[in-house]
């Protein structure tokens, strides 16, 4: 498939300067250190990096769940930056599906409540059952989060993301806990919500392999994007082993 | 139903532990508001019907005896709305099968008919048929505790001649709501009734036809009472009027508001304290609750649930435990206090007790614990979302800890691991530690003020029964007599010792202030009857001057050195100036004393005695009785055992009931309050605990971290319990102090170590549940889920 967003494509997230800085008493982190970054509308981009390198941080401010310390990121002509908290809220919740490095389900909710509670809240989503169906997890709808494994949680997590058929799905390690079987699975979930309906997602790994499955590979190092890597074709999930 | 919402009910059920303890302790604070609410609100609310339904007088007079004419010079009188006149008598009595002796109050009713003021309230049988001389009416309690009904008999010594009464009716009055004989502080409801027969057949047997010794008079609406007295006053003076006085010099009535005062202190004073300290730990449990679940919080604020949608979430899980604490408490302090109400109509005599539960105490209740829960849930969720969701969500952040000074001593170089983590995790948390700890030292502090009035009460009534009142019996003569009559009496069977006193009624006056009572005259340093200082030593009368209890002489605005006006009641009226020469200090009731020659000579009489106190060899009662029986001189016979253990009784009843359930209360509290913070303290630690326990680390180990904790907490709780206990019972103790009684501020050690042992207990209890959930503690799920 012929990569033609960065030429042609609208642009979605734009960062400028992006810097983040965590200060734990006279302890100061510089997670982020200016980020100049663009994603394009309907493009899948994979984001690899030594651990510590910022992706989370990076991520989670795109996702409206963190502050930037200094910078500016923009979604569509909005300032994510500038708006308040109500703007943000607004924006998670018509916008974003997010999967978490550390699947945050909540534990009195069933898998399906887990999704349930997203979707009840979104104007057009998917049926809690059919997104479960998606990542393979028809069978444990009524399983609570500590009746399933952590491969299964995680999937319970992306499921929760995707139901609501968000315009940007970012997704923090989505694969981190699964075996190669079930990661093609979870990851032709996601294709599957990108190709379909046109979202806008970022992905988070560790694994050089699912760089192959992107549009584009953003490779971050010490709070800076020190490569950008445009794949001349992109390959489907099922074609991906590890 | 909306997921949310079942996540709400699943919350509910999961911490129904915690649920149940925050109900408890709102539950207890509404309790204590409604109980002394409603109480008061009851008994006032009866009194007031009572009084109006059933005519109760304005102004009252007693009077050695006045023609029948001048009852219309009364109503002459403006302002005076009614007069009735009465013939009034002391009597004795005689109950078939009863031992002791029993004085009772005779009053008369108009013939055949109801009297137009202080009307019978009859609840068995009727008046005395019109044209009966043998026919009486006799009080409800008094019928009650000789099993006496309409068609038995008794014996009446009227005038030293023994008369048999027929029981004509069983009645209440709302001049003797409160019944006590003269000179009684509390009613002995075996030895002292009220009878009423008719006026014709009483004015017979003590020569008052024609005439009357006693008259109630009613107001006309809005009219003062100060002038119409004086106008009494002026009118009967010839007649041997001994002063008249409104209602608040009326015994009855005068108890009744004292009690009602007492209720009023009460009903303000313990419910704030209950309430205010269950708003506080309402407040900061909640916060607790609330802030368990930060990551649950910014789980849902990542998805798009806004702040407003987690305020509301929280709110309902407030609002659904304040409503289950709140239904409790309304429902058992409606019972509690309808019970409560019960136990006073013992002592307050009402035909029917009118129990009403007001709305606006039930609003206030709601008002004070929905604001203390929207408070704490408040402060706990704008905590919660005021955070980035992304930081809110990390796996618990290290936090981080500084090594403090304990560490580098030579003691912290012996502490162990484990040890070492309660003592940086008190550290690290100091608010959150400190607010532990002033919450159970606040339930701690409401134990202390549950529990010392148990042990004052108790000191109070040694003072007064062991130290003061040493006598046995007191015999009143019906007239004053000479003092040789106290050698007549020494010879009596089982007499082992007898002094006697002389009994002056007066007002006493100073400025605008004044107040009624007795100069008790006594031998300068009685044995029988001994006046105290704060400090418990027994005091020497002067030879001259007047000693006041210091209640009364802070009442009256007079120091020693200072003058008193003394209206002198009784014979001739006068009014004379006499010096305050010392005060006593007394836990019971407000009295005036003088040297007994003194009176005397302020009487301008001779060495005359009012009555007599007795030593007895109590194996010779029987004798002694009989051997009283027939000195017609002699009006009554009182037992000092017998009052005691009346108020002993009184006070078990009413004051330690109340206090009984302020202390199941507030232990209640203090359980809950300990069990909410063992289970939070869990709920915080567990991740931590079950991976030192995938470490290696035993299950012992393990728990002396929580429990260490807790019990550091625990024990510097304990004290600050002890000290805000105190000052609570310092607050309570002045504010509750009365005419009637001025409990001691005495809190005994065995008050702290019960306070203390509350608090220890209610811990252990929590800590042996919280340890069946770390038995449980399952390792793995603890781990894998976050929150
Ligand atoms: N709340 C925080 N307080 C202090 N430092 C933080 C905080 N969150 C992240 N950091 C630091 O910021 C840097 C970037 O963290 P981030 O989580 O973005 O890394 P990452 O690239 O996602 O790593 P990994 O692949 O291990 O998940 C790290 O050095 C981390 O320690
Ligand atoms: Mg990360």
């Amino acid at each position: 498939m012929d990569n033609t967003y960065a030429a042609s494509g609208r642009v979605v997230f734009a960062t400028r300067g992006l810097t983040k800085v965590y200060r734990n008493g006279d302890m100061v982190i510089h997670a982020l250190r200016g980020v100049d970054l663009e994603l394009y509308a309907g493009e899948l981009t994979v984001m690899l990096g030594a651990s510590g390198s910022g992706k989370s941080t990076l991520l989670n401010i795109l996702g409206g769940l963190d502050s930037a310390t200094d910078g500016e990121v923009r979604y569509g002509d909005q300032d994510l930056v500038a708006g308040g908290d109500r703007l943000l809220t607004a924006y998670r919740r018509e916008h974003v599906g997010f999967v978490f490095q550390f699947y945050n389900l909540i534990s009195s909710l069933t898998a399906r409540e887990n999704v349930a509670i997203v979707t009840e809240i979104s104007r057009n989503p998917m049926r809690p059952e059919d997104a479960l169906e998606l990542v393979g997890l028809r069978e444990r709808l009524n399983h609570f989060p500590s009746q399933l494994s952590g491969g299964e949680q995680q999937r319970v997590a992306i499921a929760r993301a995707i139901a609501k058929r968000p315009a940007v799905l970012l997704c923090d390690e989505p694969t981190g806990a699964l075996d190669s079987r079930t990661g093609v699975q979870v990851l032709e979930a996601i294709a599957h919500v990108n190709r379909e309906l046109h979202t806008t997602t970022a992905v988070i790994t560790h694994n050089v392999v699912i760089a192959d499955m992107a549009d584009r590979v953003v490779r971050l190092s010490d709070g800076r994007v020190s490569d950008v890597r445009v794949n001349a074709h992109r390959k489907s999930p099922a074609e991906l082993s590890w | 139903m909306r997921t949310i919402h079942r996540k709400l009910l699943r919350d509910l059920v999961e911490l129904k532990g915690q649920v149940a303890a925050i109900a408890v302790v709102v539950a207890a604070g509404v309790m204590t508001l409604i109980i002394a609410v409603t109480t008061l609100d009851a008994i006032s609310l009866t009194q007031d019907r009572f009084y109006r339904d059933y005519r109760f007088a304005d102004v009252f007079v007693d009077l050695k005896r006045a023609p029948e004419g001048l009852a219309e010079r009364l109503r002459e009188i403006p302002g005076v709305d009614h007069v009735e006149t009465r013939v009034s008598a002391p009597v004795r009595v005689e109950v078939p099968g009863y031992p002791d002796p029993i004085r009772g109050r005779l009053l008369s009713v108009p013939d055949g008919r109801q009297p137009d003021l202080n009307r019978l309230h009859l609840r068995e049988g009727g008046l005395p048929e019109s044209g009966r001389t043998d026919q009486v009416v006799i009080s409800e309690p008094f019928s009650e505790a000789h099993d006496l009904r309409p068609g038995d008999t008794l014996t009446a010594i009227i005038r030293g001649r023994l008369e048999t009464m027929t029981v004509s009716g069983v009645a209440l009055s709302p001049e003797f709501v409160y019944q006590i004989g003269p000179a009684d502080l509390l009613p002995d409801y075996e030895r002292f009734g009220v009878l009423w027969m008719n006026r014709r057949a009483l004015a017979n047997a003590f020569g008052m036809d024609g005439a009357f010794n006693n008259a109630v008079l009613s107001l006309q609406a809005g009219a003062d009472a100060a002038p119409v007295i004086d106008a009494v006053d002026a009118l009967l003076a010839r007649y041997g009027g001994t002063g008249a006085h409104d209602r608040d010099d009326q015994a009855s009535h005068q108890f009744l508001t004292m009690e009602l005062d007492q209720l009023r202190v009460t009903a303000v004073f313990l419910p704030t304290l209950f309430l205010g300290v269950a708003a506080f730990l309402l407040n900061v449990l909640m916060g607790r609750i609330v802030r368990t679940q930060r990551q649950q919080v910014a789980v849902l604020k990542a998805f798009g649930y806004s702040n407003g949608d987690m305020a509301v979430h929280y709110g309902l899980l407030t609002g659904l435990i304040v409503v289950i604490g709140l239904a409790t408490g309304i429902a058992l302090g409606a019972w509690a206090a309808d019970a409560l109400a019960a136990v006073y109509m013992e002592y307050f005599r009402f035909p029917a007790i009118s129990f009403r539960l007001q709305p606006q105490v039930v609003l206030l209740a709601v008002a004070v614990a929905t604001g203390a829960a929207a408070l704490g849930t408040y402060r706990a969720v704008r905590g919660a979302v005021s955070l980035p969701p992304a930081e809110a969500m990390r796996p618990p952040a290290p936090e981080t800890f500084r090594q403090g000074w304990l560490e580098g001593s030579r003691l912290g170089r012996l502490l162990d691991q484990p040890t070492r983590i309660i003592v940086r995790n008190l550290a690290r948390h100091r608010m959150k530690s400190g607010l532990s700890v002033l919450g159970i030292g606040l339930s701690g502090a409401l134990l202390l003020v549950g529990s010392y009035q148990f042990g004052a009460v108790d000191d109070m009534l040694d003072t007064q029964y062991r130290l003061m009142h040493t006598m046995d019996i007191n015999l009143y003569f019906s007239e004053p007599t000479s003092a040789h009559a106290v050698a007549g009496l020494r010879h009596k069977p089982g007499v082992q010792h007898v002094e006697g006193f002389r009994n002056v009624p007066v007002r006493l006056v100073n400025g605008d202030r004044d107040y009624r009572t007795t100069i008790l005259g006594m031998d300068a340093e009685p044995q029988l009857r001994r006046l105290i200082d704060t400090r418990g030593t027994p005091q020497r009368l002067p030879p001259e001057g007047l000693v006041l209890t210091d209640y009364l002489a802070d009442y009256l605005g007079v120091r020693p050195g200072g003058t008193v006006q003394v209206e002198v009641m009784e014979g001739h009226r006068r009014t004379l100036e006499v010096a305050l020469a010392a005060t006593v200090s007394e836990p019971v009731g407000v009295s005036a004393y003088m040297e007994r020659q003194a009176l005397n000579r302020l009487m301008r009489e001779g060495p005359a005695i009012s009555g007599v106190w007795l030593l007895t060899d109590e194996s010779q009662h029987g004798a002694l009785y009989d051997a009283l029986w027939d000195a017609p001189a002699i009006a009554s016979i009182g037992l000092i055992g017998e009052a005691e253990a009346a108020i002993r009784d009184y006070i078990d009843d009413t004051v330690l009931v109340m206090m009984g359930v302020l202390l199941l209360l507030a232990g209640s509290i203090t359980f809950a309050v300990a069990y909410n913070n063992a289970r939070i303290a869990f709920a915080e630690r567990s991740r931590e605990l079950a991976t030192l326990r995938v470490l290696g680390y035993t299950r012992g180990e393990v728990s002396w971290i929580l429990l260490g904790e807790i019990a550091a907490l625990t024990l510097l709780a304990i004290p600050l319990g002890w000290l805000l206990g105190t000052g609570f019972a310092l607050a309570l103790s002045e504010a509750m102090s009365t005419e009637l009684f001025r409990v001691p501020f005495v809190i005994t050690t065995q008050t702290y170590a019960f306070a203390a042992a509350g608090v220890l207990v209610a811990t252990a209890l929590s800590v042996l549940l919280i340890l069946r959930r770390l038995r449980r503690l399952d390792m793995v799920s603890a781990l894998k889920t976050v929150e």
